[in-house]
């Protein structure tokens, strides 16, 4: 007998295969693999479990790991190295419930410290084909690796530890489709930002966004995470991309990866971690990847964003009112005005680091644009905050922490730091940062702080220059 | 956590004319150091609210206040309702945001378009955020602008907002955030009732995916 299945997308076979049940009206049960905890967004969440007298329904489907409030400066003494009180003892709450539930965590000190969203997959906790949330927005970035991975509210963080599923609704599917070949010095960031650019940043509300096309196909691992991490920053909860042999090379071998049958047996799963042919998207989204240029942010959303041989633009010419108005808050913001080319904005801050940009190949990436040059006098700051332990020994066998701190740069421990500045790291009010961060809302890196979104290459270019240049000018004079 | 019930109520509107209004407006990254669930309504809106950066466990009743900001308004003291733009709630899943929110005093948002995290948190801590077409969010602005003291009566049962002049406005919303809503139903206690199910799930999905659980994998 011959069977007729309808097309799946990825989203839809991942939603299908964790779905305990789906009520009439769509409300469905949703089966979690894994949830990823930092001391931020879990605290009362583990207060609602005492309170109720309730027990974590599987423990080993949970890992922590401090990252938001953890100094980036001398981690001699761990925690009792944090100054501020308040994040003191938030990150000894997390320490303290880990102990009581008997919850996987790497601490302060550990060498696998590190922010949440770089340390899962650097240590095969996220996995191709699971289900995985955590308390925070960016856990997009798992995606990546073919995983419906995506942030939850602290409710549900209890919801997921007492009961191991969640109430969901079926998401849509959006493709956003970049083809082609992506020119020299334009990175994923470059591609994410651009795309948030065209679809805006509520474009993908109530969807989870596959990418694909020859741009993601052609695209590292670490690259892809880059790319998900800023789904949300596009409104969509989940990014994704398809898993094929770069992802499976990827996972081999990690710490909590699979091994021997069970990795045989695994990857054949894995194997069908794609959309099939003829799966039908809600909603399509086509760009051309040769087309984009290397991106910088200009206002305080995402969306604000163009590319770096673009000027501010103009609120007068902007017919919609309530975009006129929104821009014209930004440009008050941040200090800018209309018809300035983005290459006329000094930097007087860097900051190169954070789950989008943190990565062992973002710091290559920037070292290689740094090698023999010196941060410009006119930058204050100058930062690297690697995403966690492991990235920093690696980027010091590799002899990048000598490239960074030659230059000029800060060489700092692993956090979220300047990212959103929970930490002692906190961008002035008033100073312009070339940030490889994923956000640059107000008060985001520092209460009146003005953020640029870039990637590493340029962030470093920035540096150098002490403006926004184009990282490849700077490229070819390198080979020239 | 179990919740009030959410009953029938008139509500004072406040404007907030601003689209992408982000979760770190709503509540700076400085208030989330804070272990508990209550105590953000003093710092709601802190950048826009105050004229200095506000700190954890500062007395906020002393601080200088940005007197344009539309929450410090008069007219607009005691609002239970937020009327708002676009995409309101983007960024950052913090839940402090419906926290710092519900604190404050608003039982309910108005927009034409909520961020996804955020329209689920609000649900979670009795907020109703309710999603309407933009050119009734802006003859409600209007309204709200035209008139000191203007309300709405929230009727969740009936899915509507009575105008003053007794015009409704209907609204949807998902049955069963409704019915948790008015019940005040904890989610989790609801979850628990279909423990059999889950289990019955987990055994099978432990043959199909070995490798997920700790006794056969590595974790």
């Amino acid at each position: 007998m011959t069977e007729t299945t309808t097309p799946q997308t990825l989203y839809d076979k991942l939603w299908q295969s964790h779905r305990i049940r789906e009520d009439a009206d769509g409300t469905a049960l949703i089966y979690i693999d894994r949830q990823l905890l930092h001391e931020v967004t879990s605290p009362q969440a583990f207060e609602g479990l005492r309170l109720a007298g309730r027990k974590p329904w599987r423990v080993d489907a949970n890992v922590a790991t401090c990252d938001h409030n953890v100094p980036t400066t001398s981690l001699e003494g761990g925690v009792s190295s944090i100054v501020d009180p308040v994040s003191r003892i938030q990150v000894q709450t997390l320490d303290r419930n880990a102990a009581e539930f008997g919850i996987l965590e790497f601490p302060m000190g550990d060498p696998r410290q590190g922010i949440v969203h770089v340390v899962g997959p650097e240590e095969g906790i996220t996995l191709p084909g699971m289900t995985l949330v955590c308390g925070d927005s960016h856990t997009a970035t798992h995606g990546a690796l073919g995983a419906l991975a995506h942030g939850v509210g602290t409710s549900e963080v209890e919801h997921v530890l007492a009961t191991q599923c969640l109430i969901q609704k079926k998401m849509k599917n959006m493709l956003v489709k970049v083809d082609g070949q992506l020119a020299p010095g334009v990175t994923p960031k470059d591609v994410i930002l651009a795309v948030i650019g065209q679809i805006g940043t509520a474009g993908g509300n109530g969807y989870a966004i596959e990418f694909g096309g020859q741009v993601f196909r052609d695209m590292t691992v670490e690259g892809r995470m880059t790319v998900c991490n800023m789904a949300i920053e596009a409104g969509a909860r989940v990014g994704l991309v398809a898993v094929d042999d770069k992802t499976i090379e990827y996972v081999k071998g990690r710490p909590y990866a699979p091994k021997g049958e069970l990795w045989e047996q695994a990857v054949e799963s894995w194997q069908s971690l794609v959309s099939d042919e003829g799966a039908v998207f809600d909603k399509v989204v086509e760009i051309d990847g040769s087309a984009i240029e290397p991106q910088v942010s200009w206002g305080t959303s995402p969306e604000m964003v163009g590319p770096i041989n673009g000027c501010v633009p103009d609120p007068d010419k902007q017919a919609d009112s309530v975009k006129a108005e929104s821009i014209r808050h930004a440009l008050q913001y941040m200090g800018l005005t209309p018809g300035t080319p983005f290459v006329d904005i000094g930097v007087d801050y860097i900051f190169i680091g954070s789950c989008t940009n943190s990565r062992i190949e973002d710091l290559r990436a920037a070292a290689e644009v740094v090698k023999g040059r010196k941060v410009a006098d006119s930058v204050e700051l100058a930062m690297v905050v690697p995403g966690s332990g492991l990235v920093k020994q690696q980027a010091e066998a590799e002899g990048l922490d000598r490239i960074f701190l030659d230059a000029g740069f800060e060489w700092r421990n692993p956090g979220c730091s300047m990212c959103l500045a929970m930490n002692a790291d906190k961008l002035p009010a008033g100073k312009h940062c070339a940030s490889t961060s994923n956000r640059n809302f107000e008060g985001r890196q520092g209460a009146g702080g003005r953020t640029h979104l870039v990637s590493p290459e340029m962030a470093a270019a920035a540096a150098v220059a002490g403006r926004f240049v184009d990282v490849r000018t700077m490229m070819q004079e390198a080979s020239a | 956590m179990s919740l009030q019930k959410f009953t029938k109520f008139d509500a004072l509107v406040a404007p907030m004319d601003r689209a992408n209004v982000d979760t770190d407006a709503i509540i700076p990254k400085q208030f989330l150091k804070s272990i508990k669930r209550t105590g953000f309504g003093p710092n709601l809106f802190d950048e826009w609210r105050y004229e200095d950066v506000g700190q954890p466990g500062v007395d906020n009743s002393q601080r200088p206040l940005k007197k344009d900001f539309v929450l410090n308004q008069p007219r607009y003291q005691g609002a239970r309702l937020l009327l708002a733009r676009e995409n309101f709630g983007c960024g950052s899943s913090r839940e402090h945001a419906p926290w710092a929110l519900k604190d404050y005093g608003f039982d309910v948002i108005v927009a034409p378009s909520f961020a996804d995290i955020f329209f689920n948190n609000s649900f979670k801590n009795g907020i109703l955020p309710i999603v309407l077409p933009a050119e009734t969010v802006e003859q409600l602005f209007q309204a709200v602008y035209a008139q000191e003291g203007y309300s709405l009566t929230v009727d969740l049962e009936n899915q509507q907002l009575v105008q003053p002049d007794g015009t409704t406005i209907a609204f949807d919303v998902d049955s069963f955030r409704k019915h948790c809503l008015l019940n005040g139903l904890d989610d989790i206690a609801l979850t628990l009732q279909q423990s059999d199910e889950i289990k019955a799930f987990e055994a099978d999905y432990r043959q199909r995916a070995p490798w997920l659980f700790a006794d056969n994998a590595s974790v």
